[in-house]
């Protein structure tokens, strides 16, 4: 049974990785939401197997947790922004797209090889994923950078806290409870100030594209 | 109802300035109120103060623990002899100070004069907190909240340019001194965790690490001092502030300093090294000399205090300097005369520059004029202010019976009464010393009769000081405090020694004694066949000469006092602009130590039809020290700048290199 789950917690993490690249690629806002929400959802069954084979009940909460702000909330919020933003377009990025993949590609590398000590030293079912819950990380991360315009820099932060989360779980089963609250509390927040951003943005510069915002820079 | 500790009337006076700062803030709108009710009360509470202190200075100390500050970190408060002698001199000299406030500020708008209540007893409050404070943590914030409330008192008059200029040098140098105090009470904990003064005390360092506190906090009470090179901002601060501001900062304020360095070597490094005395008495001998001789130079009457005040500072270190050498070689009875005639010339100080700032303000406020070379023959105009401010200058030149040659004078038998030190060049040093101290003292004789002579004597310089007015009733009321101070210090040296015994008792563990015993009419710091001198009867010879010449005059020569004009070469066509002026007056001065200054002349060429003469001195120690260190600022500011491109992908990628170079070094 152990066994059955451990698979099925590395096909999860699989998956996640595989939509992170996913993500890095999409040129469309709207299926980069998709894929955020795929993500999330991805993260809620994963946590749920960890927490039925190692028996922690408190796991099952940070499932429902995920489930309902990752899933539902926070993509629907995002698809009504970009509804009223109508900024359903094809994203401009700042590198070409294989240059970016070959460059998440070596950024996997390193993170498994940074995973590899850690991963021996942790006991926990899920030890062999957090090399690829870092490469997650560090692939969201690298999706900030290259994305030009304010919503799929968003998403991209957005998908380093699911990153983040998926390597809580995986190396020590979880944060505290109160902890991982918060930190669900503090995204919610953010996007809507984020949200709220878009639309300041948007009236000082008539677009979404931050390159504008270098006029801000004081000489 | 257990009885009421000196240390508790202490926070009482504390809690009655707080409270009439709020009530400054409160009365913005009845100026009149403010000058005519809130000042005197402060003067009183002041008195109040320095009372209590002069109670509190025989006896045991206080100590008591607010419930105020962090959770588990309460401030803890300690009243003893060291402290109480330095709340006696606030308490003394700001009353006076209050007093003469209650005068000045009376013209003042309401709403500017409210804020400067209201910064004004902050001050006050947060210099008694100083001296009260026995942990780092409540010393640190009564040493900052006095920074930053004479910051504002200091540009009170923002509009101009300069002033706020003033303000922020004053600020930054502050700031830089408490990071050397603060580093200094880090060192000095000894890796407790515990800020008080009690576990400071009792942790002894080693030799090394005590000579890092005692230089950290050099460095850092130096800084506020104004001892050599960091007092750059002393002549800026002190003529943009107004004049009982001034007066409180040069004639209270710089003692805070002094108290902070005499605590940390005395009390809380218990053992200190003879090297010190001597990187203090180099440094205080410097700093006097410095001071001095720019004060010579000066043509605005508040610099030329201000540099008279440096001057006075370095004094009083240069006796700090000799208690740790003697101390450190365990000549105790050396040590406590060196640190008597310390702390007296501090006390002196406050004094005799709060009456001399006061003074120019009353000066100011009469004339609306702080440039010497317009002032002039204010004697006739302002008889009672010149009367008084004759008293302060005569003092501060250290002539005899005033208190400036009392103290001065005792450091001198310091150094002359100095048997063989055990160390050849310090031997060699202490002769050099006490002569370039001799030279500081004289020159500050020159300087004063060159601030009193330009200022007060002669013809007045300009057609408006003719209608200058006398200081009012408040301002005189002030000034006599003050100099009523400088004439009774000076008279009664032994009373005044007897008080300080119990503080050089406290802190060198000895004091000079039999003054009383052998005769209340003779100072006697040693022996009576070394030396000794009594003010009482010196002042009865020059009284009696003064009435003895009177009655000549009057009886036997014609007694008709004449006013004529004086000898004119033959060259009829006299003005007052023909008079010695404050440049003129300084030139020798200028002449012998031109090496110290750069000096940039602008003189007119002879066929020039509106003649203009321009010479300023400059402090060369600003491009020596000071530029070097704006350059290097700016310069890395300028790099760390060049980081600075407001893309935010850029920032990003700032945040993602730093990832990924951690992740790999941890590794």
């Amino acid at each position: 049974m152990t066994d059955f789950s451990g698979q099925i917690i590395n096909l999860c993490a699989a998956l996640l990785l595989l939509v992170a690249f996913g993500m890095l690629s999409q040129r469309r806002v709207l299926s980069l939401i998709n894929l955020f929400a795929a993500q999330g959802l991805i993260l809620t069954i994963s946590t749920a197997v960890v927490a039925y084979s190692s028996h922690q009940s408190h796991l099952y909460y940070s499932a429902a947790l995920t489930l309902v702000l990752k899933v539902i909330l926070l993509p629907w919020i995002l698809h009504r922004l970009i509804r009223k933003l109508n900024v359903k377009w094809d994203i401009e990025t700042l590198f070409n797209i294989p240059a970016t993949m070959l460059i998440g590609i070596v950024l996997v590398i390193f993170a498994f090889n940074l995973a590899a000590p850690i991963s021996q030293m942790a006991g926990t079912i899920t030890k062999s994923t957090l090399g690829i819950a870092m490469a997650s990380v560090l692939l969201s991360f690298l999706m900030m950078i290259t994305r030009s315009k304010a919503v799929p820099q968003v998403i991209g932060f957005l998908a380093m806290e699911n990153g983040l989360f998926f390597a809580a779980t995986s190396a020590t089963y979880g944060m505290p409870m109160v902890v991982e609250l918060g930190i669900a509390l503090d995204v919610l927040v953010g996007m809507f100030i984020l949200g709220i951003f878009f639309f300041q943005i948007r009236e000082t510069f008539d677009s979404l594209d931050l390159k504008h915002m270098e006029k801000l820079k004081e000489d | 109802m257990p009885a009421l500790l000196p240390i508790d009337s202490v926070a009482g006076v504390i809690l009655f300035w707080l409270a009439l700062a709020l009530l400054g803030l409160a009365l913005q709108n009845a100026p009149r109120l403010i000058a005519q009710l809130l000042f005197p009360l402060s003067a009183i509470g002041a008195l109040a103060l320095a009372a209590t202190a002069l109670g509190a200075l025989g006896g045991p100390a206080n100590v008591a623990v607010l419930p105020l500050g962090l959770p588990d970190l309460p401030f803890h408060l300690r009243l003893d002899a060291l402290s109480s002698f330095f709340l006696l001199l606030l308490g003394a000299a700001a009353s006076g100070i209050s007093l003469f406030s209650a005068g000045y500020f009376r013209t003042m708008p309401g709403r500017a004069l409210g804020l400067l209540c209201f910064q004004y007893h902050l001050f006050l409050a947060s210099m008694a907190l100083v001296f009260l404070a026995d942990d780092a943590y409540l010393f640190m914030v009564a040493w900052e909240s006095m920074a930053l409330s004479s910051y504002f008192l200091v540009t009170t008059d923002h509009t101009l340019p300069q002033n706020r200029r003033a303000g922020f040098l004053y600020l930054l140098i502050a700031h830089v001194g408490a990071i050397g105090i603060l580093m200094s009470f880090g060192v000095m904990q000894g890796g407790h965790g515990d800020y008080t003064f009690a576990t400071m005390r009792g942790s002894h360092l080693s030799g090394l690490w005590a000579s890092v506190t005692f230089l950290l906090a050099l460095f850092g009470f130096g800084a506020k001092a104004g001892i050599l090179p960091l007092h750059a901002w002393l002549p800026e601060a002190h003529p943009a502030a107004p004049s009982p501001v001034s007066a409180m900062m040069s004639g209270i304020m710089l003692k805070t300093a002094i108290y902070g360095i005499l605590r940390v070597t005395f009390d809380l490094l218990s053992a200190p090294l003879w090297w010190w005395g001597t990187i203090a008495l180099t440094l205080g001998l410097l700093t006097a000399l410095f001071g001095v001789i720019f004060a010579a130079v000066q043509t605005d009457m508040k610099r030329l205090l201000a540099y008279s005040s440096i001057e006075n500072i370095g004094i009083i270190l240069v006796g700090i300097g000799l208690t740790i050498t003697f101390h450190a070689f365990h000549m105790q009875a050396l040590s406590a005369l060196a640190l008597t005639a310390t702390l007296y010339h501090a006390l002196n100080h406050a004094f005799m520059k709060g009456l001399l700032f006061l003074g120019a303000g009353s000066v100011l406020h009469a004339t609306g004029e702080r440039n010497m070379g317009k002032l002039g023959g204010l004697i006739h105009q302002m008889p009672k202010a010149a009367l008084l401010v004759l008293v302060g200058t005569l003092a501060i030149a250290g002539l005899p019976p005033l208190n400036g040659f009392a103290s001065e004078w005792l450091l001198l038998q310091a150094f002359l009464l100095s048997p063989t030190l055990p160390h050849p060049y310090l031997n060699m040093l202490v002769p050099v010393a006490a002569a370039a101290l001799a030279l500081a003292a004289a020159l500050a004789g020159y300087v004063m009769v060159k601030f009193y002579g330009i200022i007060f004597l002669g013809q007045p310089r300009s057609e408006k000081l003719r209608s200058a007015h006398d200081a009012g009733g408040w301002e005189q009321f002030g000034l006599a405090w003050l100099a009523l101070g400088c004439i009774a210090l000076g008279m009664f040296p032994m009373l005044v020694i007897d008080h300080l015994a119990p503080v050089t008792q406290f802190l060198v563990g000895h004091q000079l004694h039999g003054n009383t015993a052998q005769s209340w009419l003779w100072l006697t710091p040693v022996q009576p066949e070394r030396a000794s001198y009594s003010p009482l009867i010196l002042f009865s010879i020059i009284v009696i000469g003064v009435l003895f010449s009177l009655l000549v005059v009057k009886k036997f020569y014609h007694g008709r006092l004449r006013r004529g004009p004086a000898w004119d070469c033959g060259f009829p066509e006299q003005s007052a602009r023909m008079q010695d002026t404050a440049e003129g007056f300084s030139q020798p001065i200028r002449q012998i130590f031109e090496m110290f200054f750069g000096v940039i002349r602008e003189l007119p060429s002879p066929f020039d039809k509106h003649p203009r003469y321009r010479g300023e001195t400059i402090d060369r120690l600003w491009n020596l020290f000071y530029v070097p260190i704006i350059k290097l600022a700016t310069t890395l500011s300028s790099l760390i700048g060049k980081l600075q491109h407001g893309r935010i992908h850029i920032y990003l990628m700032y945040s993602f290199i730093t990832l990924l170079a951690l992740l790999a070094f941890v590794r």
